[in-house]
């Protein structure tokens, strides 16, 4: 409950700006898009991410301190200010198509 | 790897009369049973010289009479037996320690059963295993002395772990006297069958023709008997090669009926009442259906029951479709269950448990702590200790030993006699609530798989759904697994048929799938089914001459490469270290990708003899180059499409 307290202090002070086009990069660099896929799609290894990430301080408090199989990304390993970059670059993917849009998924 | 015998001299026999000179050399090879064994009190001593330029001379012409010959090699009698088992193929490298065997078979034999020819051994032993799980009975492959048993060897152990069936002809000289060179030595062995022993069901090294034809049947035999494995046979040149003896007759020996172990109708009642008493029973399924038939009986059993099914992808074992099928709700479903009944389930533990844990293993039981467990499995029937193909101890109620689809009328039959009116009126309540969860079960994994479905590279998702939307109306065979693009065929597709699926490499020993896969479309070819396959890239490096087979030999098969240019699971498991050493991500990639040169697996095919297209990175330009492989295959022949994909 505390945590949560925290969580919500820290995204009322506005993380979730940052620089998607370096997002992307980090993205990419720290191997995310293995298990979340390269737009944050998920897949067996890892869920969906992307389009309507967590708040950016979730983000972070989470990739700090995971459960499952997720490895720990440290500050020594990646930046509050990367991972803003990151929240910002999967908040920049486009939302998939409507399923009734998709024919192939449709049959 | 060189394989031919360096000698000069065609026939083997020659040295034998070498010493006795040019007069007798026109006797020393033999063309009657009789001649041959009159001709043994003669034979030279062993380690003779070689023959001078004149013996050679004289051998090669042989005199005024006719020239000597065997006319009937013991090796036309193993192709007489092979053919009495109804093989159909005889895929193998080709390699002078079976060459008796390959030309009896080619000329004697009408190359019936058909030699498909193979780059590699371990392309050989992979096509059985998958032409086996398509036609349900094994293809014969031949591997040449040691090196072409331990180029086989990891394929042999994935048919073993998949449990399908496969026979193994090993040729080797037993006879170190006979040996002419020294490729001759370091290519034969004591034990030829010692190498893959451990993971074979059994084998044998016969003394003689008689022996031969019968441990052929055995083999074929145990081989086919659940639980379904590779067997091996030792063919030693001399029994090929050297004439029949006198006293033999040729008799090839009856091949059984294999009546499957199955549940005894006691136990089958016991089981039947536990099932019909449960609230929440489970039918968790590994490789329950072996044959179409399998298929059936499992739909009958759950309808009957009106229970839930999970199927674990070994084989097509349940419509995934079907109301019933809880796989893609499989946590809830054991959490909630109180008795599951496991059919062919080869992980038991594993199926139960989460095993978890940053640094060490912590395994949780998923289960109810009074959920009751039943096995039936032809895996007690058959247990080995080196390779750790029996999993972690399972604490199960029950443990029957008996193969899963030969037990399932026994069961049928019991839950009928135990079935009332008033039962099934409730049972068909809870079978309604399932097929309305699985219902929507399947509605949000569609709703995941359009996530990211105009990215490039393309999702997995837009991959196999392009893929199904091309074959849906034809008749089609999924022949690769699906496990590496997030079971998306699995998920979405509609599997109702046992060649719809087959699963992968039984010991997960990568290679399996390029091989494998042509394997199962030559078993298709005879049907006009349409073979598709989902190859990953770091597989098919493995063996890429598995397509050349393919374009030899003309059979149909779509191959769409997942090429993420990586083994990407080997990227996430240096993650899980470097996450726990805290070290940085960057250097991940250092070992594990294949990228710089990117592999153009277009022109990889298209220098096998394989029509192909690609790299394809545009998922708007999928499916119409699905569309033309499709009408190439339907033609008769492979094609191949580089699709340039997410990682899973």
């Amino acid at each position: 409950m505390k945590r949560l307290v925290i969580i919500t202090f820290l995204a009322s002070l506005g993380y979730g700006q940052g620089n998607a086009e370096h997002g992307k990069v980090v993205f990419e660099k720290l191997y995310c898009s293995a298990c979340h896929g390269h737009d944050g799609q998920g897949g067996s290894s890892g869920p969906r991410i992307g389009t309507k990430p967590p708040a950016v301080a979730v983000l972070i408090a989470y990739v700090r301190k995971p459960a499952g199989g997720m490895p720990p990304f440290t500050a020594k390993i990646v930046s509050d200010a990367d991972l803003t970059d990151i929240h910002a670059y999967l908040s920049s993917r486009p939302a998939p198509p409507a399923l009734k849009d998709v024919p192939l998924l449709n049959q | 790897m060189a394989k031919s015998t360096k000698t000069s001299f065609a026939r083997r026999g020659f040295l034998k009369g070498a010493a006795v000179g040019a007069a007798a050399g026109a006797t020393a090879l033999v063309s009657t049973p009789q001649q041959a064994n009159a001709q043994a009190p003669a034979a030279p001593t062993r380690g003779a010289a070689p023959p001078s330029a004149a013996q050679v001379e004289a051998e090669r012409n042989a005199g005024s009479g006719a020239p000597p010959f065997i006319e009937r090699p013991g090796a036309d009698y193993m192709i007489d037996v092979i053919k009495s088992l109804g093989v159909e193929y005889f895929i193998a490298n080709p390699g002078s320690s079976f060459r008796g065997i390959h030309e009896s078979l080619v000329s004697y034999g009408g190359n019936k059963p058909e030699f498909i020819t193979c780059n590699h051994e371990e392309i050989a032993a992979a096509m059985c295993n998958g032409y086996a799980k398509i036609e349900g009975k094994p293809a014969v492959t031949a591997v040449h002395g040691t090196v072409g048993t331990q180029h086989a060897a990891m394929a042999i152990y994935n048919s073993y772990c998949d449990q399908a069936p496969m026979i193994v002809l090993a040729g080797n000289r037993r006879d170190s006297s006979e040996r002419r060179s020294y490729v001759e030595w370091v290519h034969s062995v004591q034990d030829a069958a010692a190498m893959v022993r451990d993971y074979t069901k059994w084998d044998d090294n016969p003394g003689s023709l008689e022996h031969w034809g019968e441990s052929m049947v055995r083999g074929y035999h145990l081989a086919t008997m659940a639980p379904q494995m590779p067997v091996m046979l030792v063919c030693d040149e001399d029994l090929q090669e050297d004439p029949y003896p006198d006293n033999f007759k040729g008799h090839i020996p009856k091949l059984p009926v294999n009546v499957q172990p199955a549940i005894d109708a006691g136990t089958a009642n016991e089981v039947a009442k536990m099932l019909l008493a449960a609230e929440n029973p489970v039918i968790l399924t590994g490789k329950a259906a072996r044959t179409p038939k399998g298929v059936q009986l499992l739909v009958e059993l759950a309808e009957l029951l009106q229970c839930a099914v999970v199927d674990q992808k070994r084989r097509m074992n349940f419509p995934n479709r079907h109301p019933l099928n809880q796989t893609l709700r499989q946590r809830p479903v054991l959490q909630q269950a109180d008795l599951i009944v496991g059919l062919e389930v080869w992980d038991f533990y594993g199926s139960i448990h989460t095993l978890g844990g940053r640094f060490k293993t912590e395994a949780r039981s998923i289960t109810k702590a009074d959920a009751k467990l039943i096995s039936i499995s032809a895996n007690d029937l058959f247990f080995k200790s080196n390779y750790q193909t029996f999993f972690r101890n399972t604490e199960v109620d029950m443990s029957v030993a008996a193969d899963g689809e030969a037990s399932l009328p026994a069961l049928i039959e019991a839950v009928k006699r135990q079935l009332t009116d008033d039962r099934k009126r409730t049972l068909a309540e809870r079978g309604k609530k399932l097929g309305e969860a699985q219902k929507q079960a399947l509605e949000q994994t569609r709703v995941a798989a359009s996530q990211g479905w105009d990215s490039s590279p393309i999702s997995t998702a837009r991959m196999s759904m392009e893929l199904y939307g091309a074959v849906k109306n034809e008749d089609w065979s999924l022949v690769s697994d699906s496990f590496w693009v997030s079971n998306w065929p699995q998920r979405l597709w509609d599997m109702n048929k046992h060649y719809h699926y087959i699963g992968g490499a039984g010991g997960e020993g990568v290679g399996y799938l390029a091989p494998a896969t042509v394997g199962a479309a030559l078993a298709n070819k005879k049907y006009g089914r349409l073979s598709v396959s989902i190859q990953p890239d770091g597989d098919l490096m493995y063996q890429p001459g598995a397509l050349w087979t393919a374009a030899h030999h003309r059979i149909p098969i779509l191959i769409l490469v997942h090429n993420n240019r990586a083994y990407h699971q080997e990227i996430m498991q240096l993650q899980r270290m470097a996450g726990q050493h805290n070290r940085g991500f960057e250097q991940c990639g250092i070992g594990t990708t294949i990228t710089d040169p990117n592999i153009d697996y277009a022109k990889v095919a298209q220098g096998l003899g394989v029509e192909a297209f690609g790299p394809v990175t545009n998922p708007a330009e999928l499916g119409p180059a699905i569309k033309r492989g499709v009408e190439v295959v339907k033609s008769g022949r492979p094609y191949l499409i580089d699709v340039v994909t997410q990682g899973r």
